[in-house]
């Protein structure tokens, strides 16, 4: 029989009991639903994880440190190439370099220093840190309160939260605490910086040894507070995190002492400063490996942290595949529906089969029928099923984001449809629908036309 | 009822190359420990375009032989021979293939599917003959206006009377062409009158088109109206076979 007259008599055929087929594909829809539902929370979080952590600009970013420094983090990298001693100097000219790599957005300097603090006529300590512009975009400003440096050398500041409350004289469950309220009586306030500044000694041509000579002076820098971040934007730097943080240039103009200058003298190559580390910030992750080798072969030692995207890539399969599974359930109960659609359909039909027998219709012919009856079900079923699907994912997305919105956390698309899961669900209502009915085809197949027709 | 002359005996010899052949043929069914003998060793053999009605009183066997002819049972024994083909050695597909090409069936109660047009029920086979569309449906046409339902065409089964109805199905059994028309009581449903029609369509088809007809009937008067052969049929074995000289041809009625 010809694909279009097999269609058109299973058409027929699903059209003689509307009501019936209707509610086993409403069964086959609500199934796929929950498939769709469940893989698209899946893909949806799994999206979520990396573009925060991308925002985070964790995955991005190529810590480079000198192989003089002894804080180079790859321990294989100190084994080889050029000895501590011999390795280059993390200054600007390398940072210049290193900017010039391919796919290297920037390469900007860690400058970070514990100095003190005066607020309303109160020091405290803490840790401050240079930050680039382009952190603006990063994650962990999301829920600034206030707003962020107006340019990169402005004598602003911005607080973490923690520290926010230190200056108010609040508890240290500062977690606890509303980042606005936070904000409130510290924006636009004055924050004075003391800081100790390291002044080169000037060359004089007959001290050979005068390269390393510098003096330090004690400094005040007035800072205007603009900003509190909810988050913690300096995470990842563990025990030196910084809780306060300048625009970088003004960082550097302000040349702070850093806690290498005083062993840089010591090896008499101070001339200019350097540096503990350089971050070097990537277009995409995928280039990560590629920055880090070449930084390795200019000499210095580089760190990333791209292999613990791979295990939440792998966490993240395992999680879609679990999600899968139960999502499949209702899909299985569903192809049992199927499955008793079509025998009871046999059992109306059987005088009908015989008929079609007795005028010429093999085995094959009565199979496929009730084969593209099941797969018109589950196709019908499966279409709308994904139609259901997604707006269960709208309807939860606009949840979620609503209750994001009344905690002030600014909103998230925890659900993702992607054409490949539409194209899935689909396909897989269309094979467990044909493989449920393939046992009522078989069955149908095999009626005995004489019996058929001495029914009734 | 043994033959009284050798009519019987000549379509036997043209039987073999383009009639039916039966031989020894059985169609047994266990019930329990009790074995129903619906076919029992018949042999017989019919020529080509003759017109044979089997006759017989309720389980004698006649719509099991039909059955075992028209290809939608398999005897237990013996063999079928039709069209060169030997029934009880062909696959279940090519048996199919029997009953669309080679047969076609006329039941008492029509058999049509309700759902489908006159059209449609007509066309049905041509489907599984995978005929195109437009071609389809200028076949099934032609074998609708031949049974005169042109009018009716569009009509549901439900909405005809019994007669059109077995119109119908005679249609659908000619729309192939097959070179068998099978009857099984073909006006066991309709008043003498309309079944009256339906013979004089059947005759016409046996006359005109060449087809053999194999009528299964219990009206001996109906058969003896139409058939040039009589076969009789009593507990599954052939007790009777005799040439019949038609009463209907006789009065000279044509369609």
């Amino acid at each position: 029989m010809k694909a279009y007259d097999i269609i058109d008599l299973a058409v027929r055929n699903l059209r003689e009991s509307v009501l019936r087929n209707a509610l086993t594909t409403i069964g086959i829809s609500v199934g796929v639903a929950s498939l769709v539902a469940m893989l698209s929370l899946g893909v949806g979080l799994q999206k979520l994880a990396s573009r925060r952590l991308e925002k985070s600009g964790l995955f991005d970013t190529v810590i480079v440190s000198s192989r003089r420094d002894w804080r180079g983090m790859n321990r294989s990298d100190e084994r080889s190439g050029p000895g501590a001693a011999e390795s280059r100097l993390l200054d600007d000219t390398a940072r210049t370099e290193i900017e010039k790599l391919p796919h290297v957005i920037e390469a900007y300097p860690d400058i970070r220093f514990v100095t003190e603090l005066r607020y309303d006529d109160k020091a405290h300590m803490s840790m401050v840190a240079g930050l680039p512009f382009s952190a603006k975009d990063t994650d962990a400003f999301d829920g600034l309160q206030g707003q962020f440096f107006s340019s990169d050398d402005a004598a602003e500041v911005v607080l973490q939260k923690s520290f926010a409350a230190e200056l108010l004289g609040k508890s240290e469950r500062e977690d606890q605490e509303n980042t606005a309220d936070l904000a409130k009586p510290l924006i636009g306030k004055e924050l004075v910086m003391r800081y100790a500044q390291r002044v080169n000694a000037p060359t004089e041509p007959s001290a050979a040894d005068a390269s390393g000579s510098y003096s330090v002076f004690q400094k005040e820098q007035k800072l205007k507070i603009v900003g509190v971040a909810d988050l913690d934007p300096d995470s990842m730097r563990a025990a030196a995190r910084a809780k306060v943080f300048l625009p970088l240039k003004l960082a550097q103009s302000l040349h702070v002492m850093q806690i290498g200058d005083m062993r840089d003298s010591m090896r008499g190559f101070n001339a200019q400063p350097t540096y503990l580390t350089i971050s070097v910030r990537v277009q995409d992750p995928k280039y990560v490996q590629s920055v880090e080798d070449a930084v390795k072969k200019l000499g210095f030692s580089a760190f990333s942290i791209l292999d613990a995207s791979k295990s939440l890539t792998l966490f993240f399969r395992v999680l879609d595949m679990f999600l899968g599974i139960f999502g499949s359930l209702a899909l299985a109960v569903a192809s049992i529906g199927i499955v008793n659609t079509l025998v009871m359909a046999i059992l109306e039909r059987r005088r009908e089969i015989g008929i079609m027998k007795a005028v010429g219709a093999s085995d094959a012919d009565v199979k496929l029928v009730f084969f593209a009856e099941a797969g018109g079900m589950g196709a019908l079923g499966g279409v709308l099923g994904v139609l259901l699907g997604w707006a269960i994912g709208r309807v939860i997305d606009f949840g979620t984001n609503f209750y994001l919105r009344r905690q002030q956390l600014p909103p998230e698309h925890i659900w993702y449809v992607s054409w490949w899961l539409v194209m899935f669900a689909i396909g897989v209502a269309v094979v467990i629908s044909l493989i449920s009915g393939w046992y009522p085809a078989g069955r149908a197949a095999r009626l005995d036309p004489v019996q058929t027709l001495r029914y009734e | 009822m043994a033959s009284t002359n050798n009519e019987p005996a000549i379509s036997a010899m043209t039987a073999a190359a383009h009639g039916i052949r039966v031989e020894n043929v059985a169609r047994h069914y266990t019930m329990g420990e009790a074995i129903i003998r619906a076919v029992d060793g018949i042999s017989l053999e019919i020529a080509s375009g003759d017109f044979v009605a089997l006759l017989g009183s309720s389980g004698s066997g006649k719509s099991s032989l039909l059955n075992l002819i028209a290809g939608l049972d398999r005897p237990t024994g013996g063999s079928i021979v039709v069209q060169g083909s030997d029934l009880a050695k062909l696959s279940r597909t090519e048996l199919a293939q029997y009953r669309l090409r080679t047969v076609g069936m006329v039941f008492q109660s029509f058999n049509l599917i309700p759902s489908m047009t006159v059209d449609e029920n007509v066309g049905l086979p041509l489907r599984f003959a995978e005929i195109d569309r437009r071609e389809r449906g200028k076949i099934s046409r032609t074998a609708i206006e031949r049974v005169g339902l042109a009018a009716r065409i569009d009509h549901k089964p439900t909405q005809l009377s019994g007669g059109e109805q077995q119109r119908v199905a005679l249609a659908r059994a000619l729309v192939n062409q097959p070179k068998l028309l099978l009857a099984d009581e073909p006006t066991g449903n309709l008043d003498s009158k309309t079944g009256t029609g339906i013979m004089d369509l059947i005759d016409n088809f046996n006359r005109t088109l060449g087809m053999t007809v194999l009528m299964v009937t219990h009206e001996r008067a109906l058969a003896e109206r139409y058939a040039r052969r009589l076969i009789f049929l009593a507990d599954g074995k052939l007790v009777g076979d005799e040439p019949n000289v038609p009463t209907h041809a006789a009065q000279g009625v044509r369609q």
